[in-house]
């Protein structure tokens, strides 16, 4: 079987989105002749054309609006914003437009579009160019987030998303792009707002999305060989996140350590940290422990930012302390 | 540059025959008098404490959305700001609906969920209102590429203030619209005023310098005479639809209200707001239409069946019942997955 890279999924899903439905027009600096960044949307200008899919200026704030105009009057536009780091650029576009029109038109019209953007540090990028900022749209009613962990989960997400009637974003770890994955028969449909259970344990769940569920399956291993079995649960959709899947592992466990590349503080970890401890409260046997980085911005240099990068080990601790 | 509207034809000796120009400004006079009623009513009704949030009124400014919207279909779209009541009713929507949206009820075009600054009627090609200065811009810039790849020769309209020069996004919009040849009208209403401070003290260029740095077709009319307005516009417009591409049409024009309603405008001097009534586009339009032979008669009925009108919607809206408690959160998404 053949093998396929994250970023090859997104490819796909964008060519095969494109494919089936002609609506599918896509926006974005150096996107179309140079093929992207990070290469995502390489090839798609040679087979689709300069009518499906365009080089913009760099204005993010336009290119974002023009994808709510373009969505509300018909087609469904998937925009690539650079960095995550970026997307403040992006923000009242998604935020007061695109989040907004459905409820504040009273249902009219609906906002078919995806926002496709890289997350996550580990190059040295800096301040600018390494932000997890996922959970700034989580808290924002009427955007859905999603951020897959592999290539599958990719490109169903990315079939999803860009189905979807509603605004998504969608975030892309970079240190993922280069991972790879022995290819199934044919890619499988992934529902939003549905996680995924990547492994089963009795002792403890790891909630984990992106570029921590490799972590935790890193830590898993770990804890596996002094006999503690985690159950990993890999978020995929953080809005709607899958409360039913989270609950009924902790039903199972009863212990939850959350892990994410993100700041920690008001973070996404926070939400479900508070949920289960409502809703989970008779179910835990121990603190629930959030793994996410330090309050601060990503650093520059190496040896700082490796002090700023949480991994496998942070989620090693979490799990002895709230075992203890 | 601005075409006058040709005088009526007379056809036969013993009855004065109005030609299509006629036509044309009774019609355009009835929708701004319209909007004035509708304004005045809203007023009123704020006046009254019977309109919670902010209203905006455009009074002075309808002939900015009358002209322009004359020249457009069905499937054109326009989108418009904070002050978009004329634009709004100009596309053709109805009143009630409209009404009961400004007063939170569940009959309201966006069903009580947007109010005054975010009326939308997709049925009419009005993709809203927008509380965000500017905000309309890249918006519209959007659906005018829908509607060029689309390949039908509509065009998408976006009215914003001179408030809003001082926003990127309109720099942005015109050079990506004047870059890729998009089907987009720009049309500035120049009252003057960014809210509560004169524009002379936000801006350090023009519109026409700007129109001019990005290449891209400028026009400006006086604001308050809907026929120029008209005129103007279905030129540009026409070209357009021929071949797709960006023009800017600037307005002069006044905004008799205050920022808000309920603004006090301590900040505008009295030689300015005595200067106004003289600037009127309703008495504007029908001086102009008088000289051209329409008798008063015609202007008392019109106006007795547009107050009638704007009533019966204001009381039907009244009526109306508020949204549904239990609903709150059922238009937040489109589609929720399989949560």
């Amino acid at each position: 079987m053949a093998e396929k890279h994250f970023i090859r999924a997104i490819n796909e899903a964008l060519a095969d989105a494109m494919s089936a439905d002609e609506r599918v027009i896509i926006l974005g600096e150096d996107i179309a002749a140079a093929g992207g960044s990070f290469k995502a949307t390489r090839g798609l200008l040679d087979r689709f054309g300069d009518k499906r899919v365009f080089d913009t200026p760099i204005s993010e704030a336009t290119i974002a609006g023009v994808a709510v105009g373009a969505a509300l009057t018909g087609f469904k536009p998937v925009v690539e914003i650079m960095f995550m780091d970026f997307v403040t650029l992006t923000m009242d576009m998604m935020v007061n437009q695109a989040a907004k029109a459905h409820a504040m038109f009273g249902a009219q019209r609906s906002v078919p579009m995806v926002l496709r953007t890289p997350h996550g540090g580990g190059l040295s990028a800096g301040p600018q160019h390494s932000q997890c900022l996922e959970a700034w749209f989580a808290h924002t009613p009427g955007l859905k987030v999603v951020c897959p962990s592999n290539p599958i989960d990719a490109y169903g997400l990315l079939r999803a998303a860009i189905d979807d009637p509603d605004p998504v974003i969608f975030v892309e770890n970079k240190a993922l792009y280069a991972k790879r994955v022995e290819m199934p028969e044919e890619w499988p449909q992934i529902e939003i707002g549905r996680a995924r259970v990547a492994r089963r344990g009795k002792d403890v769940t790891v909630v984990a999305y992106g570029a921590a569920v490799d972590w935790a399956e890193k830590a898993a291993e770990e804890l596996a060989r002094d006999g503690v079995g985690v159950e990993i649960v890999d978020l995929r959709s953080l809005q709607p996140w899958d409360e039913t899947s989270v609950m009924e592992s902790l039903s199972r466990t009863h212990r939850l350590v959350i892990a994410h590349e993100a700041v920690e503080a008001f973070g996404v970890g926070a939400e479900i940290a508070a949920r289960m401890a409502d809703v989970g409260f008779d179910e835990l046997d121990g603190p629930i422990i959030r793994v996410g980085a330090p309050f601060s911005p990503p650093p520059f240099a190496p040896s700082l930012e490796a002090v700023f990068r949480r991994d496998a080990n942070d989620i090693v601790a979490a799990v002895r302390r709230t075992l203890r | 540059m601005v075409e006058r509207p040709s005088t009526y034809r007379i056809r036969d000796a013993g009855r004065k025959e109005e030609g299509v120009t006629a036509e044309r400004a009774k019609s355009r006079y009835s929708a701004m008098l319209r909007i004035r009623a509708s304004e005045e009513a809203l007023q009123k009704l704020f006046a009254d404490g019977r309109i919670p949030g902010f209203v905006h009124l455009s009074i002075g400014q309808e002939a900015v959305a009358v002209g322009v919207s004359s020249c457009l279909r069905d499937a054109d779209t326009v989108s418009s700001n904070h002050r978009g009541h004329g634009h709004t009713l100009a596309k053709g929507v109805e009143l009630e609906p409209f009404f009961a949206e400004i007063l939170g009820r569940e009959t309201g075009l966006c069903r009580g969920r947007g109010g005054s600054m975010h009326v939308a009627d997709f049925s009419k090609g009005m993709l809203g209102a927008n509380g965000i200065v500017g905000a309309g811009l890249p918006i519209t810039t959007g659906s005018a590429l829908a509607l060029k790849l689309l390949g039908k020769g509509d065009i998408a309209v976006v009215y914003f203030g001179d408030g809003a020069l001082a926003q990127g996004l309109v720099h942005e919009c015109i050079n990506l619209s004047a870059l890729w040849s998009l089907p987009v009208m720009f049309v500035c209403e120049n009252n003057g005023w960014s809210e509560f401070s004169p524009t002379s003290r936000q801006m350090a260029t023009s519109l026409r310098k700007l129109a001019d740095a990005f290449g891209v077709e400028y026009r400006a009319v006086d604001g308050n005479r809907v026929s120029e307005v008209a005129a103007t516009a279905e030129t540009l417009v026409a070209g357009m639809r021929k071949a797709p591409a960006p023009a800017i049409l600037e307005c002069a024009t006044t905004r008799v209200r205050g920022h808000f309603e309920g603004d006090r405008q301590d900040y505008r001097t009295a030689s300015e707001i005595q200067s106004l009534p003289a600037r009127d586009p309703l008495s504007l339009a029908r001086a102009e239409m008088q000289v051209e032979g329409v008798p008063p008669d015609w202007f008392d009925e019109v106006a007795k069946q547009i107050a009638v009108e704007v009533n019966n919607a204001v009381a039907k809206a009244l009526t109306a019942p508020p949204p549904i408690d239990a609903d709150l959160a059922a238009g937040v998404y489109a589609g929720m997955g399989s949560k």
